[in-house]
């Protein structure tokens, strides 16, 4: 069987390490052993497909999922699903959960006092187009304090699952807003050294995707790991 | 050659990712009733402290039965794909950090080369205060492949390599325990 090539390594900095001690909550989970270095196998090349929608239908609009509108700065949040070749990746789910514009999120661990939204749940999934293209309408999260150190605020922003072509290309990550005074102070943002890759993570507002007496537009993009140049057969020394 | 785009970071899932990931439903991979050994798989997740977990989310993927992935990218056109094994679960911890999946027994996979790898579940593991995914895999200890696996076989210390491996329990379900972090520390893969 011809081997597919492996998964591109991370480079240094552009991940968040596991022990980042500003975020407390590492302290404790961070594995002390370093992890054991495999080279990728069929196990670590596949993952599942989307595109016969056994994942449940499209969710894209979290502003129509109740009897009323929820409150709040509503917004359009859309981008494309790409490798680090510029590739577009089809057929992905993408997920998003998110708080209200209150900052309160519809869990039962939120205590904090700010209100719920009886019209806005906040989870919402999309499988990308043919371009790798998503599109979702939601209100504007609020920002809210945690207890990470005293007075202590998250900026707004979504969270997001996307899956891509490989198990290990598999992320998990937060979008935050453009302009956000609360990013310079938030350990979760901070934790990716390498500022170029960093700032993937703050959307661009984007006046052609605004509807104009209706809602603000915002543009991101995620990148997912790409192809290693090589095929991995072609450099198998040992295992 | 074209400049590379940088990937974006990992960010935690956060103590609030039930909202948008939880679906008990994936925590039995056998919906489809595909073909295979049924088997249940069970276990703890505990910090550094020893404390339980409750805010851990598990993601599974596996071969099927025959040793075939239902993936785009698996081309083993000799062993039967089947359509209604996805081969993909999920399960969170409940307050006590206990979590419980139901699947079948994946068959053995090709590995690099002319390798075998024993019977194994992929597993990326996200949990507040983690933020980014760790991998690990689930093998089982009535597999005797395990003794040719490639991963396995890397691992010499004995204690480190027996996190991997799932155990069968007086009821029968396998025991796979997470410790995060210390004493029995569960090796997580950098893949």
């Amino acid at each position: 069987m011809a081997e597919p090539p492996a998964y591109a390594r991370h480079r240094a900095g552009a991940q968040p390490p596991y022990l980042y001690p500003d975020y407390a909550s590492t302290v404790k989970r961070a594995p002390r052993r370093g992890p054991i270095r495999f080279e990728h196998t069929l196990s670590e090349i596949t993952a599942p497909s989307f595109s016969s929608g056994w994942a449940g239908p499209a969710a894209t609009d979290l502003t129509k999922q109740h009897k009323g509108e929820p409150l709040g700065e509503r917004i359009i949040v859309t981008g494309r699903i790409l490798d680090e070749d510029g590739r577009p990746i089809p057929n992905t789910l993408v997920e998003l959960w998110q708080c209200n514009a209150a900052g309160r999120y519809h869990h039962p661990v939120d205590q904090h006092d700010a209100p719920l939204d009886p019209n806005f749940t906040g989870a919402g999934q999309a499988i990308t187009d043919g371009e790798g293209r998503y599109r979702f309408v939601t209100i504007k999260p609020g920002a809210y304090p945690w207890r990470n150190a005293p007075n202590a605020w998250r900026p707004a922003h979504l969270h997001f699952g996307v899956f891509g072509g490989g198990f290990v290309t598999r992320l998990i990550t937060q979008m935050y807003f453009p302009g956000d005074p609360l990013l310079q102070y938030d350990p979760i943002y901070r934790s990716t050294a390498d500022e170029a890759a960093r700032v993937r993570l703050i959307a661009e507002y984007d006046p052609n995707l605004s509807e104009a007496e209706w809602a603000l537009g915002y543009s991101f993009d995620m990148v997912l790991r790409g192809r290693e140049a090589t095929p991995f057969e072609a450099k198998a020394d040992g295992h | 050659m074209a400049t590379k785009l940088i990937p974006t970071p990992g960010q935690t899932v956060g103590p609030f990712f039930a909202l948008g990931l939880d679906r008990p439903e994936w925590a039995d991979m056998t919906r489809g009733n595909p073909a295979g050994e049924r088997i249940v798989i069970e276990g703890e997740v505990r910090d550094g402290d020893g404390a339980p977990v409750p805010d851990a989310i598990i993601e599974l993927w596996q071969a099927n039965a025959a040793g075939r992935y239902n993936s785009p990218a698996d081309d083993q056109a000799d062993k039967p794909l089947e359509p209604n094994f996805i081969g993909f679960g999920r399960a969170s911890t409940d307050g006590q950090g206990r979590f419980k999946v139901t699947t079948v027994k994946p068959g053995p996979v090709p590995g690099r080369g002319n390798a075998l790898q024993a019977p194994h579940i992929n597993v990326a593991f996200f949990a507040r205060g983690l933020l980014k995914q760790l991998f690990t895999r689930i093998y089982f200890a009535d597999e005797a492949g395990n003794a040719g696996d490639p991963l396995l076989t890397s691992i010499d210390d004995e204690a480190v390599r027996n996190t991997l491996v799932a155990r069968r329990g007086e009821g029968g379900a396998y025991r796979f325990d997470f410790i995060l972090q210390g004493k029995n520390e569960t090796a997580f893969l950098d893949l």
